[in-house]
């Protein structure tokens, strides 16, 4: 039996797993249209990579990775591209992104595809796959898996960690894959550790999902017999939020990830288990991330999970669940802990979207007002990242960034915790993110400013290097005109007999002419005196 | 008794005297201690230029548009940092650059622009209308961060990344082809908001 | 709305007040058995005051009044207060004491969460200092009593400043701390001392049991989560352990660290009033340290100051120390090194 270690903090929800756990996973119909978003995980957008009015195949890639940080997107179904442009995405912002829009033909006709001998074929190939099939984490930040599976400089990594601790109430994605799919979760399993040729891999599980534990189990051990694996599955104690990548490795390895880094730096690799169900689809199917199971739940008449094309619309998936009762006030993205409002219904459903909730008042009460912080520290006991959040309250609050990052607020993970234990019911994590977006683009705005100035001194000296150059020029120009002149009196005196000769022909013209009036004078004074 | 009175007297006036000699000479000391160290620090730890300037340059947003009066924003932080100018010049700063000048030369903040004040502009780009553009240059050469491109004759257009929004290239356009636009709201630049603190709620 | 879009149920401010409320009930039931009714005018007459300033002081705000007057820290400002003053003193004492505490100590200092100094305890400190006089008359144990004073006539004293047929001096006394200390100064030892009909087992007669109570209070808020363990554990054993010195040097001197736990403010103190959310420090580290200091100052201030108890003083004093024992004592942050 394996000791396990504890974070700081941590808080029990109500669970509310049961309401939609206990259904098989549900294949959803064929949706009429789909929007696929091009900015579906952390980094740059995927690259547009087909036209309006392309007809495209199942699986068929429609946007290009961009950039190291980025990963593929697929068309979910065959058809015909309707429409490139803004659409509504679930983001908390309610902001529309670029989405590519395809009228399915209704044959879902599957791309060419191929599966590839992970084993034989080289890692960075296996990596390339990866990417250009879209495989995202799927446990909700949706950082491509291809750049995690890379070991890079760092050497050897210990451990490999799989996440299937779904801390969040309501979930249960990840449950019913793991009780439906754990063979699959297991191949997958086994390519990234093929990739990472880690130590030992361990699968966090919370207590509260036996039958997944007990399913996962049972594959690992004969894999274990099988092919020799060293897959140990490892049930952690239910606490929110024991499924925190950070929170998850410290459980199980005792090691904190260091401030402001990756899991990496410590040897530790950690993936969500759906994300390996997709890495095993990719690999030997060849099939890209064109689906996913989400949970509905809530007040929708049957909560169930589906599995569903990516790019159907959210509404068309609360549709599936019977729809949302009457008395639904709103709807939410991923977990009441952590996840948002869903603004339009249109949205469609992206890799990293794995819950939505139909909220009433009854089982989500509005906030009560606010009261002011009586420092009581409850928050500070449930932090599980050991910070003191009534002191970043203050900071956030008065917007004094550089206290506040002082006070490390960037080591916060906006899990909710305080929030939850205030008594005063104050929207701590609101001021968090709003203190953290705000730092982030006052760096933005300082980089910016840094660029233009050095733009700017970068074309004053242009301006002053070509008024040189000019100067120069003209310098250049007068200094050939002086030379010229100097260069023509030099001439002169060097051609001395020429103009010599001519000046003493003009000597001799003068001479000539004085010498003519002279005689002219001579003679007139002669005739004078004759007659007198 | 009262010749013994005189000498209690006396000795009291002697032992102040030797008392106030005593603090005396300990203030003096102290002062030679304190001020050799304080000269001792200044040598030690001199700090080279002006770090004044530096500070000042740092919170000025750099757009180099010199609305202040100043040819951009190095020679407006050097004469702010020598006392040369006021510290609410800077328009596209607004009031938020003003009040951190205030702040660090510990002077009263007074608002930009005279007292009715300025916030901070929505942050907006040149754009060049290409179909009015008639290729005269004029604007690349005001342009003091280089993000206009084109040559003779040739249309012209901005470099929005590189735009600093100082409006420079606005006035000398013989066209008046090129205005300024707000940068629109995307998923890159959202922020979230400042939280409602639902405390007041009306008496 | 953003996340988290689950609260706590249950989990409010005006519940931590309550359970507090509720935690000092043990201690005013055995208050009423020893001493008589009068305690239930001041508390009585403390909350009416407390109330009555904090609704203005809302008003004057412009805060919505109704609901911050529900989160009962008002009234929990007043108890302690009532509790912290001789019980059998004339109506304008406690109202005194209480608009001050509530007025100055919390609204000017920026009401619920903001004030620096307990209002409680600033409320006492102003008392002591103005009217020493009455804030020694403390009343007798009702056992000791030949005149035990009943609810009407703790009320006509409260309200016309005379008692019938006795003096104020017949059914008051100088507490167990105070008498000790005069004692002492009288060339008496401790044990001498001990044995006058007011002492108890260990502390004062009466005194001691509504000091347990108090204790008993406490160890409810501890197993509720109200309170942390870290600042009445260490006031408690730092003034035991100051006492245990000097009782050690010099026993017929110094009194036992048991007699210091069970007499004066210092139970009511470490469980009540240095537990103070908003004036004491949020780090566990920064609360041992407060204790400690306020257990050190609580001694000093009791054996070797001029007054009889320094509890007040001692939280107060420690209380200014409060953002720099918080700014000093943060907690290593998950992640880093230190």
């Amino acid at each position: 039996m394996r000791t396990l270690q504890k974070f700081h903090g941590g808080v029990h929800p109500p669970q509310h797993k049961a309401e939609s756990n206990c259904l098989p996973i549900l294949a959803a119909p064929l949706p009429k249209r789909v929007i696929v978003p091009l900015r579906q995980h952390l980094g740059t957008p995927a690259k547009v990579h087909v036209k309006i009015g392309d007809h495209v195949l199942k699986g068929q890639m429609i946007g290009i990775a961009n950039g190291y940080i980025s990963a593929a997107v697929h068309a979910p179904t065959s058809g015909t591209v309707s429409a490139i442009d803004l659409h509504a995405i679930p983001h908390p912002s309610g902001l529309p992104d670029l989405c590519i829009r395809i009228e399915a033909d209704g044959e879902d006709r599957w791309i060419e595809h191929q599966a590839v001998d992970y084993k034989t074929a080289d890692p960075d190939t296996v990596r390339a796959v990866l990417r250009d099939a879209g495989i995202v984490g799927l446990g909700g930040a949706a950082f491509p898996t291809y750049v995690k599976l890379n070991p890079g400089q760092q050497g050897k990594i210990r451990t490999l960690v799989l996440n299937g601790a779904e801390c969040e109430p309501w979930i249960t994605s990840d449950d019913v894959l793991m009780r439906e799919r754990a063979a699959e979760i297991v191949e997958g399993i086994k390519i990234m550790a093929h990739l990472m040729q880690p130590e030992k891999v361990l699968i966090g599980i919370e207590d509260n999902k036996p039958e997944a534990i007990a399913a996962m189990q049972a594959v690992c051990r004969s894999v274990n017999l099988e092919q020799a694996a060293n897959f140990e599955v490892v049930p952690v104690p239910t606490l929110y939020p024991g499924g925190g990548e950070k929170q998850l490795i410290k459980v199980l390895t005792g090691k904190e990830v260091p401030s402001g880094q990756r899991p990496l730096n410590i040897g530790v690799v950690c993936a969500n288990v759906a994300t390996a169900y997709t890495v095993h689809r990719a690999i030997n199917h060849g099939e890209p991330v064109i689906s996913r199971i989400v949970t509905v739940t809530g007040n929708v008449q049957r909560p169930q999970n589906f599995e569903v094309l990516i790019g159907t619309p959210l509404g068309e998936i609360i549709q599936l669940a019977g729809g949302a009762a009457a008395d639904t006030s709103h709807y939410l993205i991923g977990g009441p802990m952590m996840g948002f409002d869903l603004t339009n219904l249109d949205a469609p459903l992206t890799k990293a979207t794995n819950c939505i909730i139909a909220a009433s008042p009854a089982l989500f009460p509005p906030k009560p007002a606010a009261m002011p912080c009586i420092r009581c520290g409850q928050c500070a006991q449930a932090c599980p990242a050991d910070l003191q959040p009534q002191e970043l309250f203050w900071f956030s609050q008065s917007k004094n960034f550089d206290k506040a990052c002082a006070y490390n607020l960037f080591d916060c993970i906006e899990c909710g915790c305080c929030d939850y234990v205030c008594p005063s019911h104050i929207p701590l994590v609101s001021y968090f993110r709003f203190a953290k977006s705000e730092i982030a683009m006052q760096n933005c705005e300082k980089a910016a400013a840094e660029q233009a100035r050095e733009h700017f001194e970068f074309k004053k000296q242009r301006e002053e290097r070509e008024k040189q150059e000019k100067a120069a020029r003209m310098a250049e120009k007068a200094a050939a005109a002086a030379a010229a002149k100097a260069a023509a009196t030099a001439n002169g005196e060097a051609e001395d007999p020429a103009i010599a000769a001519k000046k003493a022909a003009i000597q001799a013209a003068v001479e000539r002419t004085k010498a003519k009036k002279a005689e002219a004078a001579a003679a007139a004074s002669t005739n004078t005196t004759e007659p007198s | 008794m009262r010749v013994q009175a005189g000498e209690e007297a006396n000795e009291k006036g002697a032992y102040f005297g030797l008392a106030m000699l005593t603090a005396i000479l300990v203030m003096v000391l102290l002062a030679v201690v304190l001020g050799a160290i304080l000269g001792f620090a200044s040598v030690k730890f001199k700090v080279e230029g002006n770090p004044l300037v530096e500070k000042v340059d740092a919170i000025l947003p750099q757009t180099q548009c010199g609305q202040c009066g100043f040819p951009g924003c190095r020679p407006y932080a050097e004469a702010v940092a020598s006392g040369q100018a006021a510290p609410n010049l800077c328009v596209p700063g607004g009031d938020k650059v003003a009040k951190s000048l205030a702040d660090l030369l510990g002077v009263e903040f007074q608002p930009v622009g005279g007292a009715e004040g300025a916030g901070p502009k929505p942050k907006r780009v040149a754009f060049i209308d290409e179909s009015a553009c008639i290729g005269c240059t004029a604007c690349i050469k005001v342009c003091p961060v280089d993000a206009i491109i084109g040559s003779t004759k040739l249309m012209h257009t901005i470099l929005i990344d590189r735009c600093t929004g100082c409006e420079l290239c606005v006035p000398v356009c013989p066209v008046d082809c090129i205005t300024m636009e707000p940068i629109k709201a995307d998923l890159a630049t959202w922020k979230w908001r400042y939280p409602v603190f639902e405390l007041k709620k009306a008496a | 709305m953003s996340s988290p879009h689950i609260l706590t149920a249950g989990s409010k401010v005006s519940t931590i007040m309550l359970l507090v409320l509720v935690a000092l009930l043990p201690a005013i039931a055995a208050y009423y058995f020893f001493f008589g009714p009068a305690i239930l005018i001041s508390l009585t007459l403390a909350s009416a005051t407390a109330l009555a300033t904090e609704a203005m002081m809302l008003k004057l705000r412009s805060y919505p009044v109704k609901f911050f007057l529900a989160d009962g820290s008002a009234i929990l400002t007043g108890w302690l207060l009532a509790l912290s003053i001789p019980p059998l003193a004339p109506w304008w004492l406690i109202v005194v004491g209480t608009a001050f505490a509530i007025i100055v100590a919390k609204h000017l200092y920026g009401g619920l969460g903001n004030n620096l100094f307990n209002p409680a305890m600033a409320g006492f400190a102003v008392l002591m200092i103005s009217f020493p006089a009455i804030m020694t008359h403390w009343p007798t144990p009702l056992m000791l009593a030949q005149h035990p004073v009943g609810l009407a006539e703790a009320l006509r004293y409260y309200f016309s400043g005379a008692l019938q047929g006795v003096n104020l001096d017949a059914v008051t006394m100088a507490t167990p701390l105070d008498t000790l200390k005069t004692q002492l100064s009288l060339q008496h030892t401790v044990g001498e001392v001990k044995h006058m009909p007011i002492y108890g087992s260990f502390g004062g007669k009466g005194g001691e049991v509504v000091a347990a109570m108090y204790l008993l209070g406490g160890l409810f808020l501890l197993q509720q989560r109200i309170i942390t363990w870290h600042t009445p554990v260490s006031f408690l054993v730092t003034l035991a352990l100051v006492a245990a010195v000097f009782n050690g040097i010099n026993p017929t001197h110094y009194a036992s660290p048991m007699f210091h736990l069970f007499t004066g403010g210092a139970m009511l103190g470490a469980f009540f009033i240095a537990t103070d959310y908003v004036t004491a420090p949020t780090t566990p580290k920064g609360k041992l340290i407060f204790g400690t200091g306020v257990g050190i100052l609580e001694y000093v201030i009791r054996v070797f100051g001029g007054y009889p108890d320094g509890v007040a003083f001692s939280i107060l004093i420690m209380n200014a120390a409060v953002p720099l024992i918080d700014a000093y004592t943060q907690p290593r942050v998950f992640g880093h090194n230190t």
